[in-house]
């Protein structure tokens, strides 16, 4: 169990760092990177705090601490793709909705300048 | 008319040429899909208006920017045929009359009725029997051929398909958004041709993708919260 933390807390640093060094770097938005944010601070609370893990643990009657890591970074990554997919969604139809406005416009230019 | 297309360059000249032969003086509207081709050249060529797409979209993105151009300039009936040239542009003018006469919203030119074509066997041939049932107690009639890209509208589905359109395997799941609007359309029997040129896009190893895909479409317009439909593009 304690390699399995330690472990984390190194994963959860280097989480930390690329998100910041991305955003630094603008290749990836604000708005986006404090999600990452928040999961790699999770992830590294979770794997210093030993006692919370093991209430945890006791409480929601889990048979073992390091499932109840695995299903809370799980939990917390499965929400962030359900969340990034709502947005690829989303942008998805903007950029269909917009390529049909561009192609739409073209044409009206375009037969303008043939009546001219 | 509408025609979308995508690498067409085989035949989407004789598919303008044809229907400028049977329904001469009517408007044929190409909407290239950024094809990588000479479509965009052969349909100019063929005395077609050409609408470019600036990447591609897929088939329903592709077709419903050509129903929105069309609703934008006024047009109260859109008739679409596919590109590669499997339908009979001989057909137009009785689609056309029956898109006017029936008070329908939508006419369906179908290969399966009038015993004018057999269900294939195979994959492709499960699939439409499959969606036939599906569909049924959802339109609440049976449909024959819902995969047909052979399609007249009014202007009524027009403003509809224009907020909303399937976009990646469109035929079977416009049927459900017309439904839900309580439309009505008819099926008229038409003939098929072979494609002249290229493959169709779905192949045997897709199928199963596209039966899960349209299957998905299907019940998700079914349940779809009503407000989506009617969001207003932002902007305008």
């Amino acid at each position: 169990m304690h390699s399995l933390l330690q472990i984390t807390t190194v994963l959860s640093i280097c989480l930390l760092l690329m998100v910041f060094i991305s955003v630094r770097r603008a290749h990836i938005r604000v708005e986006y990177s404090i999600t990452w944010f928040m999961a790699s601070l999770v992830m590294l609370l979770l794997s210093r705090a030993r006692p919370l893990l093991d209430y945890a643990t006791r409480h929601f009657g889990i048979p073992d601490t390091p499932l109840t890591l695995f299903l809370t970074i799980g939990s917390i990554f499965v929400i962030m793709f359900f969340r990034l997919s709502t947005i690829i969604s989303s942008l998805r139809d903007d950029n269909i909705a917009l390529a049909q406005r561009v192609a739409i416009l073209e044409y009206h230019i375009h037969t303008l300048r043939e009546r001219e | 008319m509408i025609v979308p297309a995508w690498n067409e360059e085989g035949a989407v000249a004789q598919v303008v040429s044809d229907v400028h032969r049977c329904v001469p003086g009517v408007p044929v509207l190409v909407i290239d899909d950024c094809s990588t081709d000479n479509t965009v050249l052969r349909a100019r060529e063929a005395g077609a208006d050409v609408l470019p797409l600036p990447h591609h979209l897929g088939l329903g993105g592709c077709v419903q920017a050509g129903y929105k151009l069309a609703f934008e300039l006024g047009f109260d009936y859109v008739i679409r045929v596919d590109g590669d040239g499997q339908h009979d542009a001989g057909d137009i003018p009785r689609v056309f009359e029956r898109l006017q006469t029936s008070g329908c919203e939508m006419v369906i030119g179908s290969r399966y009725i009038g015993g004018v074509a057999m269900l294939e066997t195979g994959l492709r041939g499960l699939g439409i029997r499959f969606f036939r049932a599906v569909l049924r107690p959802i339109l609440g009639r049976r449909v024959y051929d819902p995969t047909s890209g052979f399609v007249g509208v009014n202007r009524a589905a027009l403003d509809v398909f224009t907020r909303s359109f399937p976009l990646d395997y469109p035929e079977i799941e416009a049927l459900v958004v017309l439904q839900r609007r309580r439309f009505r359309f008819e099926e008229l029997a038409c003939k098929m041709h072979p494609r002249r040129t290229g493959r169709s896009s779905i192949t045997a190893a897709r199928s199963l993708y596209y039966i899960f895909h349209v299957l998905m479409g299907v019940l998700i317009n079914v349940l779809r919260y009503e407000s989506r439909f009617h969001r207003k593009p932002k902007g305008g």
